[in-house]
């Protein structure tokens, strides 16, 4: 019999990790796992993370052959991102971006987005299946006597930021991957669990009741906040995440590539003009560049050679350089401004017609995210007393191992803080800023088991159904919405609500969609409360639900009073259920379906 | 050609070339060290042997070799700077291309290994050696018995772990770098 497993998996939008860490007491801590993958055709290593990258091979190619697959025509990892800068057309990235991005159908083969022609598109859930199909066979080669990932606990982590119909869809891939035991952690949570694990007992010295810990995450491609609160329940210290942000699609990558511009302008200002392979090489050159001047604050300037294309290495190189004040300007002042509390993101302009993209975030400043996340969670209403400003912070991410970034963060943190009378932040130290999600994933694997400190929270949204309201029909104008409240925000796990008043009428034999939002903000709202306006930015549209209620026993056409029932699953999904009002079965329920194959635009 | 005849890029060429031969090829490590065992001056060492041998290396233990010249190609266009001829070339050129091929070798290097000093102290800095021992050479006035006295000059290097990529599938691993042609 093998010994049980918790498996923490961090599905990342740049790199995944593994870690693992034996269920049975005493057996054991944590373990990174490292990740057999192509590095170049024909070379396989071992790596600890695995870069989130997908390449579809071509037939001028031999097959992308790995230990368990010698016909494979697609490769995913080291080979597939650096096939990214080479051939564009054959590679996807950033799927998980797509995975929680409403506007399109998120099951449909749509990547690569620019495929060459011979490609077989995926969706953004097929994408993310073959990286943890990917994960799994790495495990089962890396531990052959402990068998497939299916036989083991695993928690998979996605960003707080992610709505109902995302987590969703993230099962479904990992389901489809044979985990059949598979339970959804918020990444700021795992990162807190990492930082827990790391420390032992010895945590208790560093947080206290009052305590309200700021997670910021940056990774490759999103920014993540979470608040997470030490309360005192039964006498005893607990954890309790309070509050998480929205959705940013804003990381490392785009610092990257906003100092390969500077630099890359600067050449061009000297008469050298760069191809695209010399614009990704640039890229690449420009984080290690940035990574030393960011680590030693005695470097003025750092050269960036760009080495020719063919086999002769001197005299085709290019040679620029990132001086400080580039970082500092672009970087510092771009991504970190020093900007004032009240001062919150650029919201993105409406355009009329737009190209299919990831809704990128349009303003770059990650400290006015940071505000508007704090304004909306921590800082409260001077006037009636309601701050709760954050006492420590959490720093997680790759982007964050730079000592000026942090310092600059907690500088500005500090300064709003200052402001209001408050001291400023502790910071939490934490290790390993790559590895941390999977390491705390694995960890909250043995917390479910008794063996450590949890973080309660519960949903981190407050779901509404969008019902119209009953009023005359009036030309040219959409009848108003209302919201009705299916499930209140901090719904924990293993939890229903209560059947409310508010009935819905669908159609049998129909499928039916609703308008569907979700809400960070709105924390006292009960199931069964319709909001007849709200706050702009309070209600955040997500894609439709939809619900078929099967003819069986009553006749095609007839219109049935449903109500709605929430549940938060063991596995940390949402369920609806339609229940009807005369039901003709003593059980008789129907599943909604979350993010349906439809933006909202086409159906509303 | 005789070893006073190599330029300094096919002496720089041969000595990572032995320098992972040892480590993968038995025999070859132990030809090379019976060589020094029998040299009297260090500047015999880089001697023709290993040359005549690459021809007839069995593919397996030349197998590490190859991966290792690929890697360093990969991340560091190792090739490439040794292959090229650079006398005509101005220091500036060569501290660009060699600022590359350090930086892309040295991560590879990290990424798949570890490479420890064997001293500890720094070099210049006296030492005593209760006991000859095949970590350090003992270089100038060698004569005598234990414990020995003198000054370190190299604190001389350890690959205390070295986990390279394997070869996988059809592929020729001594293709380490395959043409590039670009469809436009």
């Amino acid at each position: 019999m093998n010994a049980k497993l918790a498996v923490g998996i961090d599905l990342g939008t740049t790199h995944c990790a593994m870690a693992v860490a034996p269920l049975a007491d005493g057996a054991g801590g944590v373990d990174v796992v490292d990740i057999e993958q192509l590095v170049a055709v024909g070379a396989l290593a071992k790596r600890p993370l695995l870069p989130s990258f997908l390449y579809f091979g071509h037939e001028s190619e031999p097959a992308l052959t790995l230990p368990w697959d010698a016909e494979r025509r697609f490769a995913v990892g080291e080979l597939a991102r650096a096939r990214g800068a080479e051939a564009p057309q054959r590679v996807i990235s950033s799927a998980k971006s797509w995975l929680s991005y409403g506007g399109i159908d998120r099951r449909a083969g749509i990547l690569p987005l620019n495929a060459a022609s011979d490609i077989e598109k995926i969706s953004p859930v097929e994408a993310s299946f073959r990286l943890l199909d990917h994960l799994n066979d790495a495990f089962r080669a890396a531990r052959p006597e402990q068998g497939e990932l299916s036989e083991h606990e695993v928690v998979l982590t996605v960003p707080a930021s992610f709505d109902a119909g995302a987590r969703d869809l993230t099962v479904e891939a990992a389901l489809a991957a044979g985990f059949d035991q598979v339970t959804l952690l918020e990444e700021p949570q795992a990162a807190l669990y990492a930082w827990l694990e790391q420390n032992g007992e010895a945590w208790r010295t560093h947080l206290r009741v009052g305590d309200r810990v700021l997670v910021i995450d940056i990774g490759g491609g999103t920014t993540d906040f979470s608040l997470i609160d030490a309360v005192e329940r039964d006498g005893s210290l607990e954890l309790q995440r309070v509050a998480v942000g929205d959705h940013i699609l804003l990381g490392g990558d785009n610092m990257d590539l906003a100092l390969a511009h500077v630099v890359g302008q600067a050449l061009a200002a000297q008469g050298k003009e760069l191809d695209r392979f010399q614009l990704t090489a640039l890229a690449h050159a420009c984080r290690g560049g940035k990574e030393k001047l960011l680590s030693d604050a005695s470097l003025e300037q750092v050269a960036v050679v760009l080495p020719s294309r063919g086999s002769q290495l001197l005299g085709g190189a290019i040679r620029g350089e990132l001086r400080r004040e580039q970082v500092e300007q672009y970087l510092l002042e771009g991504f970190f401004p020093k900007t004032a509390a009240n001062e919150l993101p650029r919201a993105r302009p409406r355009g009329g017609f737009t190209q299919v993209g990831l809704p990128y975030a349009s303003d770059a400043a990650i400290t006015k995210h940071l505000a508007a996340f704090l304004a909306s969670h921590a800082f409260g209403d001077a006037a009636t007393g309601s701050a709760r400003p954050p006492t420590a912070v959490l720093f997680n991410g790759g982007v964050l191992k730079a000592p000026l970034l942090r310092a600059r963060l907690l500088d500005t943190l500090d300064g709003w803080l200052a402001e209001r009378g408050r001291p400023a932040v502790r910071v939490l130290p934490g290790e390993d800023l790559d590895l941390a999600v999977a390491r705390g994933a694995a960890y909250y694997g043995l917390v479910r088991h008794g063996r450590g400190l949890r973080i309660r929270g519960g949903t981190a949204r407050a779901y509404y159904v969008g019902i119209e309201s009953p009023m005359p029909a009036v030309p040219g104008l959409e009848p108003p919405v209302l919201a009705l409240c299916v499930a209140p925000f901090g719904m924990e796990e293993g939890s229903k609500t209560d059947i409310g008043a508010q009935e819905l009428y669908v159609v049998v034999g129909e499928a039916v969609s609703f308008r569907f939002f979700g809400s960070s903000t709105r924390r006292d709202d009960k199931a069964g409360t319709t909001l007849e306006r709200w706050q702009p930015g309070e209600l955040e549209e997500l894609p439709l639900i939809e619900l078929t209620l099967p003819a069986a026993g009553r006749s095609p056409g007839d219109v049935v009073a449903v109500q709605l029932q929430a549940s938060m699953t063991a596995i940390g999904t949402l369920e609806l259920e339609a229940v009807p009002q005369a039901p003709i079965t003593p059980d008789e329920r129907w599943r909604v379906e979350l993010s349906v194959r439809r933006a909202p635009s086409s159906g509303a | 050609m005789t070893a006073s005849s190599l330029t300094f890029p096919s002496r720089l060429w041969l000595s990572v070339w032995c320098a992972f031969n040892v480590l993968f090829d038995r025999k070859l490590a132990a030809s090379v060290a019976s060589l020094r065992a029998g040299a009297v001056e260090p500047s015999a060492l880089p001697a023709p042997v290993p040359v005549q041998k690459v021809d007839d290396a069995p593919a397996a233990s030349s197998n590490g070799a190859l991966q290792l010249l690929s890697l360093l190609q990969r991340e560091g266009r190792f090739v490439d700077f040794v292959e090229q001829e650079i006398t005509a070339f101005g220091d500036a050129d060569i501290g660009a291309a060699a600022r590359l091929v350090h930086e892309g070798c040295r991560r590879a290097l990290h990424a798949h290994g570890r490479i420890v000093s064997v001293r500890s102290e720094a070099e210049g800095a006296s030492l005593t050696l209760a006991q000859a021992s095949v970590d350090v050479k003992l270089v100038g006035n060698v004569a005598g018995s234990a414990p020995y006295r003198g000054v370190l000059r190299h604190r001389g290097w350890r690959v205390e772990e070295l986990t390279l990529p394997r070869s996988i599938g059809a592929h020729d691993p001594k293709l380490v770098a395959p043409a590039e042609l670009e469809l436009s």
